[in-house]
């Protein structure tokens, strides 16, 4: 019989904006060190019963490079016994660390694993340092490497979604997050990062005074005459977030509390042009391997890389819209690319459990024309 | 005893700007200012100030760096901290009690042997001590800075008959060195020196005006470009420092200036000034003042007001001839012209000028610190000894006479001597108060081209250019072309220059005393050749520019440049070459090529990109130096300090930044003698670049750039050129390094392909009229 896999744990660090936020100054593998100790403090798992520490990073290099979750490992004092392995699948590279974790516990090839994501913003540039783009590739299919914001605007275009719209659902975003954070709602999940004697325990993103009327007044960021702003765009954040995944036996027998079952997962390619639609194919793909159909699921937690692009994946799926990101997205959380999948992964299944329903989806879409899906059950 | 901690109490337009430039000398700086009324921030005041200078333009500082010294407090909590500090600067309010009170609370937390000084431009010494410890007066001088204290020069110091001689030294030298000021010291008497004589004429050119029937714009025509003032001349000059200044500082020098002193006959109340600020136009802070701007209407007109009427109507062109004959003639033309604008002329700077006479000894001990004072705190030219020099003083001594004024007996002497000034074997002389002539004092560290020019010839010298021999081996090449731009006489003479060097001498420093070290190639020429098609020309110009710094960077001595003022395009590329920079704090230095549609083509590209690529701080691999040059060139980005230049990559660290104008030459002949110790020229470079692979990553910025509206079409083509050079050229490959020569090659040719396009053309055109750059 196949083996069940649940996520036995959630954590992350505060999101802060890159650059003038207040994680700009923490290196990366220092951040995600922290917030793997304070996952393995929240389950109690035993660190040595560890298979692998697969991390999640979209850009790789500088203090993200030289495999840096092994660093991170060193960094986070787990046993040398635990291995360490960094993932890049851009903004979906900490739920890919989820996916392989879950298939490598199919295999038999290990009972838990710790699947984290990071990225520092300030500190390594979204391009990387060294952009060298393959000329000959950039010439014939310049696709391959447009600028996510034009992206943006090709399905603003393309599904005919006003900028008001766009607005609106960012200001919608604001406010559920503030709400959640004031009803404690955020607390549990964040791992206050220190440094030196400096703490940093809250979201930085999060802006309380997001008005349909502020955001009316701002500039569009990619396009001269385009409907996406900064506004309707996720801001460049710092942060990290990892989760736990094990074999439900194994959670069983070390007494963790399991959050989530994880029922499918997919991933999906598309035009890189309009990358993100990317959610809608591999959605499709793992509502079928689940056997489910959209209206069985209860929470979804689909990534506001772009308004744009998060309401083009709406309405292609049809998902209510009420059943999103309750506790809002990253439009105002913010969007650390590699940390982003396991946060959104953790927190579908935290919802799962706080709110009692059976379904979720947590789904992102992924620069170069590609979606990433994982479809979880109450456990 | 040394200055290494300063506060500054009273966070104004001048205490935030006295403590900007503390803090841009790098020394730490407390701001302090009174906790506002029930604030619940306490420092409020002091952190305001430095959030607004941070946004102010002209920048008080001089990089975000310095903004980090200055650390803001209130002045009841943080009274312990004073005791930290070497000087303690106060710019309050001018009320004696308010100050004296506040003296005696710094009195109280300083520590012993610190100095402490007044900001104050109205208060004596004398009263500002009364009455307080003597251990205070001892330590106690006026520091009277210029606004703004970054880019005024001048600062008055006044001591008392109780100052410590070592305070007065102490405090002249931090800010002579440190500060980069020209220190005057002046006697305790009303408005000191600049004031005193500056206001005097400005109350004596508005009265004239106004009694004379003369209009504002005629007034400012007169005061301003015959006589070595500002354009601004009187009125412009108020609009810019604030109509409502005026009142009090007459009021002031009413109150304290001797019975019988001049100004008291002169001055009267002006009813105008009076209603200007109550209706709010009091200068450019207002709503606009004697000028203003009118952009109703979707148009900008710059509009006079009419002194008789206060009407505003569109500003004139004053059509007068004395104006005509002062170009070929002259002050004295001016003066002596008898349209109403000489008569006007003559009245103000007759009795200015005797004014000025009058008041040494009683301001100050030398008519040199006069004439300094209103050089460095007005901006003019010349002193007012100068002017009158100039016109001669037997001259005016003998006009005054005939129009019945008084005659000062400074100036009877002066003019029986033949002047206030005289070169006396190669040396600058002033007349001294006993009628005798002495050398003008020239303190170590100083050394000034124009003393050298009085006092030998030129090793080598053309119409554009000559080389001087500065001493101790070392000569000095000087550009002195209008604004000290680049043309073949410059090139020649660089290459004879290095010819001489070479032959008899240890070291080259490239410095003028020109307000620019250079702005760059002569474009006039390049536009003329291009409108001509004489490309063969063109290109031997960027072949000959490009050999003449390849031959200073490789000369068998060291170069060291020494800019002040603007370093662009060209004179950027001559920095970029030499061996060391020793740059004045107040340079302005770019690569500004794109603004006419070229790139860099004298090595300015090559060079930039190798002080990137060999900056240990910067992210390894081949793009980060790439991407930086590209944005810093692409953007015609300008260093807007010395320090500034030095966080662009334009300085390295090695390069030296003096804060004194008047220091530069000699700092920079001793960095040039340092490396002449066994000096040995760089050897050729080599540079790791990305080619097309970079160009790529290149070509899609700007392509993101141009989505959002941000760039011209031909923004796009001079981009895509300065790609090219900058990622090493199409067969580049980043495990091959390119060298330099290469690099000279791709610069020159992109330099050519952008030089025969039409929207070159067009941009070099408008910028040579206009002054600014064409956005095609």
């Amino acid at each position: 019989m196949q083996k069940t896999i649940v996520i036995a744990g959630y954590v992350r660090s505060p999101f802060q904006a890159a650059s003038k936020g207040a994680l700009a100054k923490v290196r990366p593998d220092e951040m995600a060190a922290q917030v793997v100790r304070g996952l393995l403090d929240k389950t109690g798992v035993d660190p040595a019963e560890v298979e692998d520490l697969i991390v999640g990073c979209a850009f790789p290099e500088g203090e993200q490079g030289l495999n840096v979750a092994r660093l991170i490992g060193f960094l986070a004092d787990l046993p040398l016994s635990v291995s360490g392995a960094t993932v890049n699948r851009f903004c979906g590279s900490s739920m890919q660390a989820a996916h392989f974790a879950a298939g490598a516990i199919r295999m038999d090839a290990g009972e838990a694993f710790i699947c984290a994501g990071v990225e520092s913003m300030s500190r390594v540039p979204m391009t990387g340092f060294n952009p060298l783009l393959h000329p000959g590739l950039a010439e014939r299919y310049p696709q391959a490497y447009v600028s996510m914001g034009e992206t943006a605007e090709n399905l603003a275009d393309k599904y005919g979604i006003a900028r008001e719209t766009q607005e609106a659902m960012a200001v919608e975003s604001h406010g559920k997050a503030a709400a959640a954070r004031d009803a404690g709602r955020l607390g549990d999940e964040i791992v206050p990062i220190r440094q030196g004697n400096h703490t940093v325990d809250a979201d930085g993103c999060i802006r309380d005074d997001t008005t349909a009327e502020g955001l009316a007044g701002l500039k569009p960021a990619f396009r001269a005459e385009g409907s996406v702003t900064a506004g309707t765009s996720s801001p460049l954040t710092d942060g990290a977030a990892a989760v736990l995944v094990t074999s439900e036996d194994f959670a069983k027998a070390h007494g963790l509390a399991p959050l989530a079952r994880i029922r499918s997962i997919a991933v999906a390619g598309c035009a890189p042009e309009i990358m993100g639609i990317g959610p809608v194919v591999a959605t499709q793909k793992a509502l079928q391997r689940a056997g489910l159909e959209m209206k069985d699921i209860d929470v979804i937690e689909l990534n506001e890389a772009f308004a744009a692009q998060a309401l083009a994946c709406i309405e292609d799926l049809e998902i209510e819209p009420a059943r999103v990101n309750l506790d809002g997205g990253a439009l105002a959380l913010g969007h650390p690319l590699g940390a982003t999948g396991a946060r959104i992964t953790g927190k579908t299944a935290q919802l799962l459990q706080r709110e009692g329903k059976q379904f979720g989806l947590a789904t992102q879409c992924i620069g170069g024309g590609q979606g990433i899906a994982t479809i979880l059950e109450a456990a | 005893m040394s200055i290494e901690k300063v506060a500054v109490i009273g966070a104004g337009v001048m205490g935030g700007g006295i403590a900007a430039q503390v803090a841009n000398a790098g020394v730490p700086v407390l701001l302090l200012d009174v906790v506002p009324d029930g604030a619940e921030n306490r420092n409020a005041v002091a952190e305001g100030a430095i959030a607004r200078m941070l946004k102010a333009d002209p920048a008080p500082f001089m990089s975000k760096r310095a903004a980090g010294l200055v650390t803001p407090g209130n002045i009841e909590d943080h009274p312990a901290a004073l005791a930290d500090c070497d000087w303690i600067v106060e710019a309050v309010v001018e009320r004696l009690d308010v100050k004296q009170d506040l003296y005696r609370k710094i009195d109280a937390a300083r520590k012993p042997g610190s100095i402490v000084s007044s900001n104050t431009s109205t208060l004596p010494l004398a009263k500002l001590t009364e009455g307080l410890p003597e251990g205070f007066a001892r330590d106690f001088v006026i520091t009277h800075f210029f606004n703004p204290p970054r880019y005024m020069r001048l600062l008055e110091i006044v001591s008392g008959p109780a100052t410590r001689p070592e305070a007065v030294e102490t405090m002249s030298a931090f800010a002579d060195l440190r500060l980069g000021k020209g220190v005057v010291r002046c006697n305790d008497t009303p408005g000191f020196v600049a004031n005193r004589i500056g206001t005097f004429w400005i109350q004596c050119a508005m009265v004239e005006a106004l009694d004379r029937g003369i209009t504002v714009e005629e007034a400012d025509a007169v005061m301003g470009r015959p006589l070595g003032i500002p354009k601004t001349g009187v009125f412009g000059l108020l609009d810019l420092v604030g109509i409502d200044l005026m009142p009090h500082v007459d009021r002031n020098l009413a109150e304290t200036l001797p019975a019988d002193d001049a100004y008291r006959t002169i001055r009267r109340e002006l009813p105008l000034i009076a209603q200007m600020i109550e209706e709010g136009y009091t200068g450019r802070k207002g709503k606009g003042g004697f000028y203003r701007l009118n952009k109703s209407g979707g148009k900008r007109v710059k509009e006079a007001r009419s002194l008789a009427t206060g009407d505003y109507a569109p500003a004139a062109k004053p059509a007068l001839e004395s104006l005509q004959a002062s170009k070929a003639g002259g002050l004295r033309a001016l003066v002596e012209h008898e349209d109403r604008g000489g008569r006007y002329a003559w009245a103000v700077l007759s009795q200015t000028l005797a004014y000025a006479a009058s008041l040494v000894p009683e301001i100050a001990d030398d008519i040199h610190a006069v004439d300094r004072a209103l050089q460095l705190g007005y901006n003019w030219t010349y002193g007012p000894f100068e002017l009158i020099d100039r016109l001669g003083a037997d001259w005016l001594a003998g006009r005054l006479e005939e129009t019945g004024a008084a005659v000062p007996p400074l100036l009877k002497a002066a003019a029986a001597a033949g002047g206030f000034y005289r070169v006396e074997a190669g040396r600058r002389q002033r007349i001294a108060v006993d009628g005798g002539y002495e050398d003008l004092p020239r303190p170590d560290g100083v050394l000034r081209l124009a003393d050298i020019k009085l006092r030998s010839r030129p090793l080598a010298k053309n119409g554009s250019a000559s080389l001087w021999d500065v001493g101790d081996g070392v000569t000095c090449l000087e550009i002195h072309t209008k604004l000290n731009t680049i043309d073949p006489e410059v090139l020649a003479l660089i290459k004879t220059a290095i010819d001489i060097t070479a032959k008899d001498h240890k070291a080259l420093v490239i410095y003028n005393e020109g307000d620019h070290f250079s702005a760059g190639a002569n474009l006039g020429l390049a536009l003329f050749a291009a409108n001509t098609a004489l490309w063969p020309m063109i290109e031997d110009m960027v072949a000959q520019g490009q050999k003449a710094y390849m031959a200073l960077k490789r000369a068998p001595f060291p170069v060291v440049a020494a800019p002040s003022g603007l370093a662009l395009g060209g004179g950027c590329e001559i920095l970029l070459h030499a061996d060391a920079v020793q740059a004045h704090a107040e340079s302005y230095i770019g690569l500004v090529e794109v603004g006419v549609g070229v790139v860099p083509a004298w090595g300015g590209c090559k060079e930039l990109l190798a002080r990137l690529a060999a900056d240990p701080k910067r992210p390894h691999g081949p793009m980060p130096p790439v991407v930086q040059a590209f944005q810093t060139i692409g953007l015609a980005d300008v260093a807007k300090s010395a320090h500034e230049a030095r966080e662009k990559g334009f300085l390295r660290p090695m390069d030296g930044i003096t804060f004194n104008r008047e220091r530069l030459l000699a700092d920079a002949k001793a960095k040039a003698l340092l490396l002449a110790e066994g000096y040995a020229p760089p050897e050729p470079i080599a540079l790791s670049l990305p080619g097309p692979s970079g160009k790529a990553a290149l070509d899609l910025a700007v392509r993101d750039l141009s989505a959002k509206g941000m760039t011209t079409p031909h923004d796009e083509t001079v981009a895509d050129a300065l790609a090219e050079v900058l990622t090493g050229g199409p067969d580049a490959d980043h495990i091959e390094p390119v060298p330099e020569d290469d690099l000279l090659k791709l610069e020159r040719a992109a330099f050519m392909k952008l030089v025969r396009t039409g929207p070159t053309l067009a941009r070099m055109e408008h910028t040579l009229e206009t002054g600014k750059p064409l956005r095609n």
